[in-house]
């Protein structure tokens, strides 16, 4: 099980809480995990990932484990605490303002 | 009993105004969608029930939203409201999804605020305009500028590239808000013909249902670019029509207010005594189609009302004799802007104009602009003001 906490107004957007948990087969990657965020939540779709490219929106940045993964490769496996679900996977926006 | 249904699109959320036919007593709604952006919201003039909102965020993106019940309830189009019990139950939403149709108008740049050429980038819907025959069918403006268009509600979205691709592409210009594509106006006689205009391209006109535009910019004269009389680069703020008399056009230009009595093939100035002539909003009256209104900002380096004193100008012949209508306007340290696609106009008797400003106030006259009275004081920013007279 995977953990993924998002920020408040894709909550909204997607009528959950601020931690969504999801069942994913396989390596456990950005790219799975956004994957399997948008299947189960389609109103996501573009929100975290541009629709033609599929990079993240500059604004938004990765975090997990205390670390900033919004530079990884999406196909990097995350860190062993997220694909166990000790750790979430969390999608934040840049500070400035909003 | 007759009514009235404000949409109003401010920089932190969606709020509905609602009033009978007296337009004197309003229950307000809202902040939908609170914290977002909501540039437009408009209703389909075949189902009132129907509305469409543009929702946009510089973190998220854009999403369309479309509302079934007035309102009441809204959802993305092709999204249950509720979140899938189990993965791929539900279908890949395209409802917020602008993709330009690279098939047939090949990508080309646009001129940048320094002259250099830079690449088209989708940012956000602009304005949404509902078909005048089916509320399924919708057309959106975007930045970078281009025209889309869904025909199942909101759903899906295609390009109509025939505009983007008209080979002027390269002179087009970002105005201060963005290379926006604004302003859409179907004519009720003729469904082949669109008018759109670009800030800064200028206004366009298809004959055939947005295969093919003609830049219709004849006439205007604008002394911030380098050919002031060229075919393409104007800053076009806004055009309105009369329904009635779907060939006569207003424009609100960056400076100028300008009048076409032939589809927008010529253009003269009408600007005649308004104190000054920039400014964004024009509108028509319903009733009388040589009344119009406009609110002159100070200038293009000013973005507030002139004198401190907001006053919507009204002229009652079609242009270059105008009267200021001040009663219920602050006529004192007053410095609010108000935006282009924030005035609107109700089909009652007389008929009721409505606009909203930067300082999130929303006014509304039930008389034809003799007189004022704020609906709302203190609404975030307003981008948007749309009316449904409802039956």
């Amino acid at each position: 099980m995977i953990r993924v906490i998002l920020p408040y107004h894709l909550r909204n957007l997607a009528h959950v809480g601020e931690e969504v948990t999801l069942d994913i087969n396989g390596v456990i990657t950005q790219r799975s995990v956004l994957d399997a965020l948008e299947g189960q939540y389609p109103m996501l779709a573009g929100t975290i990932r541009d629709h033609v490219t599929q990079q993240r929106r500059p604004f938004l940045r990765f975090f997990a484990c205390e670390e900033d993964l919004s530079h990884e490769s999406p196909d990097e496996p995350l860190p062993e605490a997220v694909a166990t679900g000790r750790e979430p996977f969390i999608v934040i926006g840049a500070i400035a303002g909003g | 009993m007759s009514g009235v249904r404000v949409l109003v699109g401010t920089r932190k959320g969606a709020f509905m105004l609602t009033a009978d036919g007296k337009r004197e007593k309003w229950e307000v709604s809202g902040p939908h969608f609170a914290g977002w952006e909501m540039y437009h919201l408009k209703g389909s003039p075949v189902d009132p029930n129907r509305i469409y909102a543009s929702q946009t965020s510089g973190w998220f993106g854009q999403m369309i939203q479309r509302s079934d019940d007035g309102g009441k309830t809204w959802q993305q189009p092709g999204v249950e409201p509720a979140p899938p019990t189990q993965p791929g139950q539900m279908p890949k939403p395209a409802s917020n999804k602008f993709v330009y149709d690279s098939a047939a108008a090949p990508m080309t740049t646009h001129q940048w605020y320094d002259g250099t050429q830079h690449p088209w980038e989708f940012k956000r819907v602009w304005h949404l305009e509902p078909s005048l025959t089916d509320p399924d069918t919708v057309y959106a403006g975007i930045e970078d500028a281009a025209l889309f268009r869904s025909t199942d509600g909101g759903v899906n979205w295609h390009e109509l590239p025939g505009l983007r691709g008209h080979g002027t592409g390269p002179k087009w210009q970002p105005g201060a808000g963005g290379m926006c594509l604004h302003t859409i106006i179907l004519d009720p006689s003729d469904p082949k013909r669109i008018y759109i205009a670009i800030s800064a391209a200028g206004a366009f006109r298809t004959d055939d249902g947005g295969e093919s535009w003609k830049p219709i910019n004849k006439g205007l004269y604008s002394k911030y670019i380098p050919n002031p009389t060229a075919e393409i680069g104007h800053c076009v703020h806004h055009i309105a029509m009369n329904p009635t008399r779907p060939g006569v056009l207003f424009m609100q230009k960056h400076w100028d207010v300008m009048r076409s009595d032939d589809a927008g093939d010529n253009w003269k100035k009408v600007s005649g005594n308004l104190p000054t002539d920039f400014g964004f909003v024009i509108d028509v009256n319903s009733h009388e189609p040589e009344t119009i209104y406009v609110v002159p900002i100070k200038s293009d380096s000013e973005h507030f009302v002139h004198e401190g004193k907001l006053r919507v100008f009204r002229s009652r012949t079609g242009g270059n004799e105008w009267e200021p209508l001040t009663k219920g306007l602050p006529q004192k340290d007053c410095y609010v802007n108000v935006l282009r696609d924030a005035m609107a106009v109700d089909s009652l008797d007389k008929c009721g104009v409505y606009f909203g400003t930067t300082g999130g106030q929303v006014y509304c006259s039930n008389d034809a602009g003799d007189s004022w009275a704020p609906i709302v004081h203190d609404l975030p920013a307003v981008l948007s003001v749309e009316v449904q007279t409802l039956k």
